[in-house]
């Protein structure tokens, strides 16, 4: 399994056309196995790794009774860093005050590290378990021995074995030495603890870095220090492509502190995640380099993207959409049910660019030494950082080493390490150690961005309002073009546009791809952010249409609930790069968690209009079902004011409720912060935004004032939290300002409509 | 020209242009004060001059003849968090915790100079801070604990 992991990301990097779903699919290795084996790859041993007993790369304890829990995922801000190490904790029994955590370097051996897709938990949960249980196992075993007893009359509690009818306990640390001698036991005579003996999971743990990131201390990528370290800060090409035709650099090296400039190669497609190239000023301070980059005077040579206007672009957009293109999805005949006449209803939605503007800019430090690179950088995917470096710098991967901070945000953008190479380019040519800082400028003008796309939607609807027949198609440049794909992968696809669950006769989804002019990469949710909002306002335009009850009109849409068949509708569904039998589209949760949002919110209670107004949205994204109810208030200046926000989750089993929480109260804020003021646009190639003030994000007196999380837990797999509740957010934000003001939004930033 | 930094006297000759921003992080290496955008739109960067809420992106060097400068690696006196930090800790406030030390900053700043903060009076003084995760009703509930505690 491990292999196929490897392969996956040698693909990636080739820009290979690998067939499914791609990288947010990426391999589910749960390395099951577990074994301490240690891989070629495997650079650097953890404390777990030479801990006395060691019965998974996630798991060692010492004599003294420490345990050793490796995360290889890295916290981003969901608390997964925390969370994994609980469920091993939990099936070890362990007192949670003697665990220490340790963050795994980028390797192979851990299986798939790619924190993206709120998979981490859904991918590692099995993993996690199968390392405690395998160390609680051989800690009985070795306790049996010792007290002479059979196995079966033992049990475990806080770190002790006990045998209860004797009365005698022993901790874990004594019974270590004996432990380590046992092997490992197959997984599959493992027991593991019913729910009911839960200690951590379902309760409330604090974050392992709470005190470190209010005292400070906490260490980001920006924080990291190296012995002679120098700063880099490069100028990248203002254009994608773009390379540099002149470069006077006699003033930049005239300024304090500044030692000399480097020029990076232009990138070769396809994009991947290289560098863009650029001139790098280097100097002793932050300071001094951003001074020099001030006084550089470069000529570029702008390229093929250079004509890019994504105003021209849009429209452009709004027109291909209403163009026939290839069907993702069909069932019955859509267009015989068009024929027959009737009451069409039809619209277009278009959503613009938008940054991640994670408030850590990308930042890397890189060292080279003898052939070999080691990097510490705040990344989503350290073997990608891996890769990526190695590819820049012509060495073999095996020869990188890269060490993962804590993330100052990453929404998806800190998958793409570009920083590091750029790190490591500049370590080698100057053999010393070199931090590379991006500004908020060069982050916000040099994304991987959320792509812009249009959709549309037609249906014909019978005399109560309900749909018989129902097209949908979006338009997009798509994530793959950053890897050399020109048409849109399957997954961006199945999120929102072919996995409709709505019960209706006859539909067809259908997608054009569109040329990217800058890179595409994915944002928290994905296409699910624009899919959703136009599927969810659209279903609303059906339901004010027919004067029903849009809580109402959902339900019925979503008819008695049931699993749906999408292959059978001729989708290729890549289903989040889970297994369609364990984790099936299963419409009677998306009507549970509406339910439950209508109980919670007193939606029959509550009554729109005069300037105030709530609507609702359910979606299932990432495995997970979630429901928002967004209330609104928009004054005569059409100013939005968003008084109180609920949202209903199902996300399977709930392993760490406060950071399950916390997760669904962000993402409420970035769905709102999208659909308000997210706008990302171009000039001639050009991105027109610069930092916070042209490219707005939500203030905390723009965001909600009150974010209600509630759980409709099915008890199912545990799935995906991180990114599932942004896209219900934004349709039911905009459904909510149509019942406030009968103003329907159909294009983002919202703040930017007549919404008076 | 001498300035204190944290309780500590230092002596600065460099570049009077230099945020102070930078020299904290790579001169004094006090990287607890963040970077977020240099440009005094995001708030990542607060500290306290003379006890007073400021932007270090913004602040240059040469104005700090004399000033006492503090920043959140010192905001906890003798080891006991201020009350701000232990409220943080109570409503588990941070996500990613990055825009925090910030936060945390123009939190205290606020209720030294108004120790019982309405909404409004909340949204007034937070709003230059960002928090891309988004946990601002949880930094607002967190102000209103501290601002018990210390009443």
């Amino acid at each position: 399994m491990v292999v196929e992991n490897i392969s996956f990301n040698r693909r990636q990097f080739l820009g290979g056309l690998f067939s499914t779903g791609a990288f947010v699919v990426a391999s589910r290795l749960v390395p099951a196995e577990l074994l301490a084996q240690s891989s070629a790859a495997a650079i650097l041993n953890t404390k777990a790794d030479t801990a006395a007993l060691h019965p998974s790369v996630y798991l060692g304890i010492e004599p003294d009774g420490t345990v050793f829990l490796v995360t290889h995922r890295s916290e981003m801000g969901t608390g997964i860093r925390t969370t994994l190490p609980l469920v091993a904790a939990d099936e070890l029994d362990a007192d949670w005050s003697r665990c220490r955590i340790e963050q795994g370097v980028g390797d192979p051996r851990y299986g798939d590290q790619n924190t993206d897709g709120s998979r981490s938990i859904r991918d590692f949960y099995d993993a996690f378990r199968v390392a405690g249980a395998s160390a609680r196992s051989m800690l009985v075993t070795a306790a049996a021995a010792q007290l002479n007893v059979p196995a079966g009359e033992l049990t475990t509690a806080n770190h002790e074995v006990v045998h209860a009818r004797s009365g005698r306990r022993v901790g874990y640390g004594a019974l270590v030495p004996a432990a380590a001698k046992l092997a490992v036991p197959a997984k599959e005579t493992l027991r593991f603890k019913p729910r009911t003996d839960w200690k951590f999971v379902g309760r409330e743990t604090q974050i392992f870095d709470l005190t470190p990131i209010v005292n400070g201390t906490a260490q980001f990528g920006l924080d990291v220090q190296r012995e002679g370290m120098v700063f880099a800060s490069i100028e990248h090409p203002p254009v994608v492509g773009g390379t540099v035709r002149s470069l006077d650099n006699k003033a930049a090296l005239a300024v304090k502190g500044v030692l000399q400039t480097e020029t990076l190669e232009a990138p070769k497609p396809p994009l991947l995640f290289q560098s863009l190239g650029g001139v790098a000023v280097i100097g002793r301070n932050t300071w001094a380099v951003l001074q020099g980059r001030r006084q550089l005077k470069v000529e570029w040579n702008d390229g093929p993207n250079a004509s890019y206007s994504s105003a021209a672009f849009r429209t452009a957009m709004l027109e291909k959409v209403r163009q026939p293109a290839k069907v993702a999805r069909n069932l019955g005949n859509v267009d015989a049910e068009f024929a027959k006449g009737g009451t069409v209803i039809e619209a277009v939605y278009y959503t613009p660019m938008a940054a991640h503007a994670s408030m850590e800019p990308p930042a890397a430090v890189a060292e080279f030494r003898d052939g070999k690179a080691e990097v510490w950088c705040p990344t989503q995917n350290p073997q990608a950082a891996q890769e990526t470096v190695a590819a820049a710098l012509g060495i073999d991967k095996s020869n990188v080493i890269c060490h993962v901070t804590l993330l100052g945000g990453g929404f998806g953008r800190k998958s793409k390490p570009d920083y590091a190479a750029e790190a490591a380019v500049l370590a080698r040519k100057l053999g010393r150690p070199v931090k590379v800082v991006w500004t908020r400028e060069d982050d916000i003008r040099h994304d991987f961005y959320h792509t812009n796309a249009a959709v549309y939607h037609k249906a014909t609807v019978d005399a109560k309002g309900r749909p018989t027949a129902w097209l949908k198609r979006s338009v997009f440049p798509p994530i793959a073009s950053t890897f050399g794909v020109p048409a849109p992968m399957n997954f961006e696809l199945n999120m929102g546009l072919d996995d409709s669950p709505f019960d209706v006769p006859n539909i067809r989804a259908e997608n054009a791809g569109a040329d990217a002019h800058v890179r595409i990469g994915w944002f928290r949710a994905v296409t699910n952010n624009f899919h959703a909002f136009a599927l969810h306002s659209f279903a609303d335009e059906l339901a004010h249409a027919a004067t029903r009850d849009p809580l109402e009109f959902l339900l019925d849409l979503l008819g008695p609930g049931k699993v749906i068949d999408l292959k059978a509708q001729g989708v290729d569904y890549t289903n989040y790069g889970a297994p369609i039998d364990k984790y099936p589209v299963d419409s009677r949760r998306l009507r549970r968690v509406l339910e439950v949002a209508g109980e919670r919110s007193n939606w029959g209670k509550r009554k729109s209009g005069n300037g105030s107004g709530i609507g609702v949205a359910a979606h299932r994204s990432f495995n997970s079902y979630v429901a928002s109810v967004v209330e609104v208030e928009v004054d005569r200046q059409g100013r939005v004011r968003i008084p109180r926000i609920d949202m209903v989750a199902d996300p399977g089993v709930v392993i760490n409720p406060d950071r399950v929480r916390a997760q669904f109260e962000g993402a409420a804020v970035m769905g709102v912060s999208l659909a308000m003021f997210g706008e990302i646009t171009a000039t001639k190639g050009r991105i027109d935004q610069r930092n916070f003030d042209g490219f707005r994000v939500a203030r905390m007196n723009d965001a909600p004032i009150q974010v209600n999380v509630h759980f409709a837990e099915s008890g199912d797999l545990p799935t995906g939290v991180g990114e599932p509740g942004v896209p219900p957010v934004i349709a039911a934000l905009a459904n909510a300002i149509y019942a406030a003001t009968g103003r329907r939004v159909r294009e983002m930033p919202f703040a930017k409509q007549k919404l008076v | 020209m001498r300035l204190t930094v944290n309780g500590k006297p230092q002596n600065y000759e460099d570049d009077p242009d230099m945020p102070l921003l930078w020299y904290l992080r790579d001169e004094l290496r006090l990287t607890g004060t963040r970077f977020g955008c240099g440009a005094g739109l995001c708030g990542a960067c607060t500290v306290h001059v003379n006890g007073q809420a400021v932007r270090s992106c913004q602040t240059r060097m040469g104005t700090l003849e004399a000033k006492t400068v503090l920043t959140i690696d010192a905001l906890a006196e003798g080891g006991r968090l201020h009350p701000v930090q232990q409220a943080w800790i109570t409503h588990n406030v941070p996500q990613c915790g990055y825009c925090q030390s910030g936060q945390i900053m123009q939190a205290a700043a606020l209720l030294r100079t108004t120790p019982n903060p309405s909404d409004a009076d909340i949204d007034r003084a937070m709003a230059g801070n960002i928090c891309r995760c988004g946990t601002y009703q949880r930094i607002r509930a967190a102000i209103k604990t501290a601002a018990k505690g210390r009443a």
